[in-house]
């Protein structure tokens, strides 16, 4: 019944409990006492310069965003579900690419990517005129597929093998199976991840600025950045940082809620916030 | 007698080193029932699947309907067309209503009509006792209710032949009759029919023919009162020992 400190289980539990809450608010009273309030207030709380982001934080940054994370979304789902279809193929050299592409991907930062594509495209193809909205596709759907490739195919393999069978047995053809039978299902089991992706691609369209970008080109991160200087405060920064906010934390609400609804968890391949 | 519609000879199937079938000979006519019975692991769902090649036998021929499936030239997939299976999972199409279980294939490989295809599903539905689950998920049906939903789609291509690989052994007892009894009906109907299954109550009562296999052969077959109430083979009598009366007869 009762331990050496004389404590049964379940006080001793209580005890614990208790302590973690003393903890927590001991951390809080040191940040509070420690910090410069009137400074951090100056700095980021400065109303006036947040007035003045607006209109065109949102008319112009976050419809940017928007726009370059849709596009790199769009092209970074169909090239990764070809690459999914390739990495179960039943052709040899179709899975060794795809397996190469993904891992090549998947083992470099974005930022390298973007300078890639940055200074690669217009050197390979001088004489077609790529614009930059393209450039920005290609390099976060580049990216983004092969994330999204590996989620695609854990995805077709978790439909069960029964339900190929009966497509079969009624005459489909295999690639009509996967068309009309696997994938579907195989999307509804991965919504709740392929949403975190496009979380993650929100926040790597911030490289958008290794693009070289006019004002009405400028994304959150940039149009931040920019405003940092020129108001020598850090308010931007935070009305920018509430912006991404807006998209993201419905996007990871949505993801929560799919993921009750269809009851698939641990399909992320790469964590939200990595 | 009528017409053979189903010819199986020197059937052999192997998985790597594990041969399942080791020559299978069968003619089944039209209008026939055919129970098939034989301890598990015996080779019964495997020969099935031989039928519509959802397994590639690795020796012998299937014949269905004047076609030779086992020929490299057949298009396997209208072939199958022909050929109805229904599985002990069920396997309805977890994402599409129940209407849409029934017409997607009639639509996209037969090419009717969206109209002409929820008429064909809707009259099958009827013929299953399910019409008014129309619009429902299988999600939302007892499993008794899939598998006649999966008879109804089988149907809805109006296939020359059915294969029931043991539509019965996956659902609940009291669930049992309902599917058994749209077999019935079925094979009162002149369906032409395969049915592996352990309702020896069933195959005694509908099938025009029993087989029993074991270890990759057809050890014995004959009528279903022969093969079933006078076994010849001694495996057979064990076997049905087991089936009829398990309490009394565990490792016989
Ligand atoms: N796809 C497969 N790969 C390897 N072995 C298989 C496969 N399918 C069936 N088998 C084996 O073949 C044998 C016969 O299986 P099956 O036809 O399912 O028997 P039954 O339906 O009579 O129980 C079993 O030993 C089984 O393990
Ligand atoms: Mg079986």
């Amino acid at each position: 019944m009762s331990g050496k400190s004389g404590l049964s289980k379940r006080q001793r539990a209580k005890v614990f409990r208790i302590s973690q809450y003393v903890l927590l608010v001991a951390v809080v009273v040191v940040f509070a006492i420690t910090a410069d309030w009137a400074e951090i207030r100056r700095a980021f709380f400065d109303f006036d310069v947040a007035a003045q982001q607006f209109p065109n934080v949102i008319t112009i940054a976050l419809k940017n965003t928007i726009i370059y994370t849709v596009l790199g979304f769009a092209f970074g789902l169909s090239l990764g579900l070809i690459l999914a279809l390739m990495r179960l193929s039943s052709v040899a050299p179709y899975r060794w690419l795809s397996t190469i592409y993904i891992e090549f991907f998947r083992g470099l930062p974005a930022l390298l990517v973007f300078i890639a594509i940055g200074t690669g495209i217009p050197l390979a193809f001088k004489d077609t005129h790529i614009t930059r909205e393209v450039s920005i596709m290609l390099a976060l759907g580049l990216v983004g597929a092969a994330y999204m490739a590996e989620t695609i195919r854990a995805g077709i393999q978790a439909v069960p093998k029964g339900q190929v069978e009966a497509a079969r047995s009624l005459g489909m053809s295999q690639g009509r199976a996967m068309i009309t039978i696997v994938i579907p299902q195989a999307f509804r089991i991965i919504l709740p991840p392929l949403t975190n992706e496009l979380i993650l691609l929100t926040k790597d369209s911030s490289l958008a600025y290794l693009l070289g970008s006019t004002l009405a080109e400028q994304e959150l991160a940039q149009f931040g950045r920019q405003a940092l200087t020129s108001f020598k405060s850090l308010t931007p920064v935070l009305v920018v940082g509430l912006c991404y906010l807006i998209i993201t934390i419905p996007l990871s609400l949505l993801s929560r809620r799919l993921e009750n609804k269809f009851g698939s968890g641990g399909m992320t391949t790469r964590g939200v916030g990595g | 007698m009528t017409e053979p519609i189903i010819e199986i000879t020197g059937l052999c199937k192997a998985f790597g080193p594990l041969e399942v079938l080791k020559g299978i000979d069968l003619t089944v006519r039209r209008g026939e029932v055919v129970c098939i019975i034989g301890p598990s692991g015996s080779g019964k769902s495997t020969m099935l699947r031989c039928v519509n090649l959802l397994e590639e036998p690795t020796g012998g021929k299937v014949v269905v309907d004047g076609v030779e499936l086992t020929d490299e030239d057949c298009d396997i997939d209208r072939a199958r067309t022909r050929v109805g299976m229904v599985f002990q999972g069920f396997n309805l199409f977890a994402h599409l209503s129940v209407l849409d279980n029934l017409t997607i294939a009639q639509r996209k490989v037969l090419g009717r009509s969206k109209g002409e295809a929820e008429m064909v599903a809707r009259e099958n539905l009827a013929k299953v006792g399910l019409s008014e689950k129309a619009e429902s998920t299988p999600g939302q049906l007892s499993g008794g209710q899939q598998q006649r939903v999966a008879i109804a789609r089988a149907l809805s291509m109006n296939p020359e032949v059915m294969l029931f690989d043991e539509p019965t052994s996956a659902l609940d007892p009291e669930l049992v009759g309902d599917v058994l009894g749209v077999m019935r009906q079925l094979a009162d109907d002149g369906m032409t029919m395969l049915v592996v299954t352990h309702e020896m109550q069933f195959a005694r009562e509908v099938a025009d023919r029993v087989l029993f296999m074991d270890g990759g052969y057809v050890v014995e077959e004959g009528p279903a009162e022969q093969v079933i109430g006078a076994p010849r083979e001694e495996r057979t009598r064990s076997f049905l020992a087991r089936v009829l009366d398990p309490v009394h007869n565990a490792g016989a």
